[in-house]
C-alpha cells in the first residue's frame, strides 16, 4: 500500500495533526508521509492508532509528542522535547535529537541514531530509550522507571536523583550525579540489553559491552544526619 | 524565549545576499519574542574611515544641522545616510572619539548605537518584519551580520533595551537568557571607566567583553573568560569586525542550532531560522556543545 502523503508546504500543521490523530477514531490508512517539516513544532503529536508516520526532515519542538501505538519515524534531527510522555509506540529519529529527548515518558521506545543533547530522558517513568551516539548532562535525571540505553558516551551527571529506572552505557560516563552509581550487570539484565538493543536495530553491539547504572536508594528516606544541611 | 540569528559568509559571493538572507531568518523567529527586533551587520569599510550609527526617534531630527556642526568641529568631510529612524556617518577614523564627544554634549537626542570601521546596528521596537522593512536590512551587503528579536525579562521594552548591544569598536553581542551577576559586573566595569546606556544584563556582557578584548584578548579568549566570570543563563552570539563567535552556559537551557557548509557559518535558535539557506540539505547541523567557545574569523 503507498503511503498517504502530507505536504505542510500546502497544508497547514494543524490539518495535518488532526487527519493523523483521526486515526484513532478508525480508519484503514496506517501509512502515512510528511514533507517539507521545515522545523515545525508539535508535529504528529497526540497520535493513538498503530499507524506509522515518516517525517521527511528535521522537526522543531515536541515532535512525536504524548504518542500512543503510532510509529513515527524523522528523516532528518529532532529539535527540544522528541517523543516527550510517550505513552507507547515508537519514534526513531534517524540524525540527531536535541534538549530533553524522551522527557516524562510513560512507555514505548524512543530510538535516536544520533546523538542526543542533555537532558535526555529527563523524569522518564518506564520508557525505554536507546542512543546510537552520546547523550549529553543531566541525563535520566529524577528517572523513576524504564530503561536508558546508550551505545556512545554519557556527559556529566548521569541519573542524578535517580529512582529506580536502569542506564545502561557502553562508553565513558563523565560524572554520575547524587545517589546514581554503578551496578552488577546480571544474566536478566543482558537479557532486556540484548531485546532493547535488537528492538532499536543496534545490530553491532553485544549487551556484554555496557556498563549499568542505578540508584543507590540513599535518598529514598531522609538521613537525619544531614539535618543541619537544611 | 528571545530569538537570535547569525551569519558569517566564508564565500564572497554570498555577501550581496546577507541582508536578505539574515532578514528572513530573523523573521522566521518573531514568535520567540515580538517585542523588539535588531540587527548588526558587518560591511566592507573603507581603509582610514570609520562608521558611527545613531538613532533619533524624531523623524524631523535635523540631521543636517548635526552633520554640519561636526564638520565645523573636526574638520572632517562626512557622509551621512539616512535610514528610518536610524542615520549613518562616515567620517575620517581618527575624528570618531572627537566626534563622540561633541553627540555626547550637543546632540543628546541622537543616541550612538555603534562606532567602528564595519558596524552597523538596526533596533526598534516592533515585530522583526517591521523592524527589517523600515532599515532595508534585506538589501544590505555584508561579510556578516546577528539579529535578535526580543522577549523582554531584565529591563523596558525600548530601542535601547534591544539588542544588539555594542560597546566597543565593531563589537557586538546579542543574548537569550538572564544573568544574574550582572549588577556586580557593571560596578566592577564602571569603576574601570566603562559607560553603560541602559540597566540590561545584555549590555553588561558586551561590555564584559569589550574590557576582556581591551586587554589583549582576542575574542575567543574573552568568551572563555566570560563562562568563568557570568553568571546565569545565555546563549550569546558575538561579531567583531572580523570575528563569529557562539557561547552557551553550563546549564545550555537556551536552544541553538548551528549550520556549516564550506560558505556560510549561521547560527538559529531553532533550525527553523535555517531552512531556506541556501545549500543547507548538505550543511554539517549540530547542536553547539555546553560551556564550549565556537569561534570563526575571516
Amino acid at each position: 500500500m503507498t503511503a498517504e502523503l502530507l505536504d505542510l508546504a500546502q497544508t497547514p500543521l494543524r490539518d495535518i495533526n488532526a487527519a493523523l490523530q483521526a486515526q484513532a477514531r478508525g480508519g484503514n490508512r496506517t501509512r502515512w508521509e510528511i514533507a517539507n517539516p521545515r522545523g515545525s513544532h508539535a508535529l504528529a503529536v497526540g497520535l493513538d492508532a498503530p499507524i506509522e508516520v515518516t517525517i521527511r526532515g528535521s522537526t522543531g519542538y515536541y515532535c512525536g509528542g504524548m504518542n500512543k501505538q503510532a510509529t513515527v519515524r524523522i528523516a532528518g534531527s529532532a529539535g527540544p522535547g522528541v517523543a516527550e510522555n510517550m505513552m507507547s509506540g515508537r519514534v526513531i529519529v534517524d540524525g540527531d535529537a536535541s534538549q530533553y529527548a524522551g522527557a516524562t515518558g510513560r512507555g514505548g521506545l524512543l530510538v535516536v541514531n544520533g546523538n542526543a543533547a542533555s537532558r535526555c530522558g529527563i523524569s522518564m517513568k518506564g520508557i525505554d530509550i536507546v542512543v546510537r551516539g552520546n547523550i549529553g548532562h543531566s541525563s535520566a535525571f529524577m528517572a523513576q522507571k524504564g530503561n536508558l540505553v546508550v551505545l556512545g558516551d554519557a556527559g556529566e551527571g548521569l541519573g542524578d536523583s535517580i529512582y529506580e529506572a536502569r542506564l545502561f552505557v557502553r562508553g565513558t560516563v563523565s560524572s554520575l550525579g547524587a545517589d546514581c552509581t554503578e551496578k552488577e550487570m546480571r544474566p536478566e539484565h543482558l537479557a532486556l540489553l540484548d531485546r532493547l538493543l535488537k528492538d532499536a536495530g543496534m545490530d553491532d553491539a553485544r549487551p556484554d559491552q555496557f556498563r549499568r547504572y542505578g540508584s543507590a536508594r540513599t535518598l529514598y528516606n531522609f538521613n537525619i544526619d544531614n539535618a543541619s544541611a537544611y | 524565549m528571545c530569538g537570535i540569528v547569525g551569519l558569517f559568509a566564508k564565500d564572497k559571493r554570498l555577501e550581496p545576499q546577507l541582508g536578505a538572507l539574515l532578514s528572513d531568518m530573523l523573521i522566521t523567529m518573531s514568535d520567540r519574542g515580538p517585542d523588539s527586533a535588531g540587527v548588526a551587520v558587518y560591511g566592507h569599510g573603507h581603509d582610514g574611515r570609520a562608521k558611527i550609527t545613531l538613532q533619533n526617534g524624531d523623524p524631523d531630527a535635523d540631521l543636517d544641522a548635526l552633520v554640519a556642526a561636526l564638520r565645523h568641529a573636526t574638520g572632517e568631510t562626512i557622509a551621512a545616510t539616512r535610514r528610518g529612524t536610524h542615520a549613518v556617518l562616515e567620517l575620517g577614523a581618527g575624528a570618531v572619539n572627537a566626534a563622540r564627544r561633541i553627540l555626547i554634549d550637543r546632540f543628546a537626542e541622537w543616541r550612538v548605537m555603534s562606532t567602528g570601521g564595519a558596524i552597523e546596528i538596526y533596533k526598534e521596537v516592533g515585530l522583526p518584519a517591521r523592524v527589517v522593512e523600515a532599515f532595508d536590512v534585506p538589501g544590505m551587503t555584508g561579510t556578516h551580520g546577528i539579529g535578535h528579536t526580543r522577549m523582554a525579562t531584565e529591563s523596558a521594552v525600548t530601542t535601547h533595551g534591544a539588542h544588539p548591544f555594542s560597546t566597543g569598536a565593531d563589537e557586538c553581542l546579542v543574548h537569550n537568557g538572564s544573568l544574574s551577576n550582572h549588577n556586580n559586573i557593571r560596578r566592577d566595569l564602571a569603576r574601570k571607566g566603562l559607560t553603560f546606556e541602559t540597566e540590561n544584563d545584555s549590555e553588561v556582557a558586551a561590555a564584559y567583553l569589550t574590557d576582556r578584548m581591551n586587554d589583549g584578548a582576542d575574542l575567543g579568549q574573552a568568551l572563555e573568560c566570560a563562562l568563568r566570570d557570568l553568571d546565569g543563563f545565555f546563549t550569546f552570539v558575538v561579531g567583531t569586525r572580523d570575528g563569529f563567535g557562539v557561547l552557551r552556559d553550563p546549564i545550555a537551557c537556551k536552544p541553538a542550532v548551528m549550520a556549516e557548509t564550506d560558505r556560510f557559518v549561521a547560527f538559529g535558535s531553532e533550525y527553523r531560522a535555517l531552512v531556506d539557506l541556501p545549500g543547507i540539505e548538505g550543511a554539517r547541523v549540530w547542536e553547539p556543545e555546553p560551556a564550549t567557545v565556537y569561534f570563526w574569523r575571516h
